[in-house]
């Protein structure tokens, strides 16, 4: 997978590296921008922190 | 002939390196091992000190409209009584701010915002919630608070670390009341007791202020609740200008 991206990509190694740290920097910032918070609504249900009765 | 063999070899091993299935399915499984802990450390840590920095930025915001542009220099150590307490007209609206909690123990310059009722996608994703019905800030009887101990800005992720004698201030437009903190109680969720005028005590007229903040515990469940209590000591009208104590926040938030 990762190895088939490394051939795709054009221009010599430090190029193909470049371009690979951009690709991780983007999907780390889709990820936190809206991949996890909405995991987080969709699948986790908030926290009980109050008291009340049954 | 070398040549020959160099190149041979090179492209067996190229033969080699090409994609089998157990090799995707292997990079795929990593990857997904990757994203489940980057998503962990996400929800635990990282969104917390985001949300948490945006609770900040509420409080302080709305401590400056608070001030009408005076600043004011802490209230002298040395200060007359400034006798009773004046309490807010209305009750607090449904997630509202009307309050700021400011603790010292939790860190310089650390206030969160308390806003009306408990509601999970309301006051409680915004800041502290205030129960409703309970006591309102220098009231007597018992002003109740609810907060997350971890995410949603995690407001009550140090509630464990106060120590009896510390500081818990509730900022309003009035000005600052200082409670002490004096103890810890652990009940189970069912647990209204706490939020009682006078705690775990239901029937009793109540005499005393006391604040009860709540939030869950162990850290990281929901099983049971931590309870911290404090009893109300003085308040200083915003006029006088803010405790001395506070001094770092003030600095703080004029930076």
């Amino acid at each position: 997978m990762y190895g088939a991206l490394w051939r795709v990509l054009p221009g010599p190694a430090w190029l193909r590296a470049l371009i690979m740290v951009v690709l991780a920097a983007a999907l780390l910032t889709a990820l936190v921008l809206w991949v996890f918070p909405w995991v987080n609504e969709t699948f986790f249900a908030p926290q009980d922190v109050t008291v009340e009765g049954q | 002939m070398v040549l020959v063999d160099g190149r041979v070899a090179r492209r067996r091993a190229e033969r080699r390196k090409r994609v089998t299935l157990v090799g995707v399915l292997g990079e795929v499984l990593i990857t997904g091992g990757v994203l489940v802990l980057l998503f962990l450390g996400w929800q635990v840590w990282l969104n917390d000190i985001v949300v948490g920095g945006q609770q900040e930025n509420q409080a302080v915001e709305q401590s400056k409209t608070w001030e009408r542009g005076e600043a004011v220099a802490p209230a002298p150590v040395d200060r007359p009584d400034p006798g009773d307490p004046i309490i807010m007209a209305s009750a607090p609206q449904d997630d509202v701010q009307f309050a700021n909690l400011i603790v010292p123990r939790f860190g310089d310059g650390w206030t969160r915002p308390i806003l009306g009722g408990i509601a999970v996608n309301g006051a409680l994703a915004d800041g502290i919630g205030h129960y409703p019905d309970t006591a309102l800030p220098g009231e007597i009887g018992n002003f109740a608070l609810a907060g997350h101990r971890t995410g949603w800005g995690a407001p009550l992720a140090d509630i464990g670390n106060l120590t009896v004698g510390d500081s818990i201030y509730i900022e309003t437009e009035e000005g600052w009341y200082r409670y002490v903190f004096r103890t810890f109680a652990y009940v189970m969720p069912t647990g209204v007791d706490v939020l009682e005028a006078v705690p775990e005590n239901p029937g009793l007229a109540p005499t005393d202020r006391i604040i009860t903040l709540t939030s869950c515990n162990p850290k990281l469940t929901a099983a049971e609740r931590i309870i911290a209590y404090g009893v109300y000591d003085t308040w200083y009208p915003r006029a006088g200008g803010p405790p001395p104590e506070l001094s770092p926040l003030i600095q703080a938030m004029a930076g």
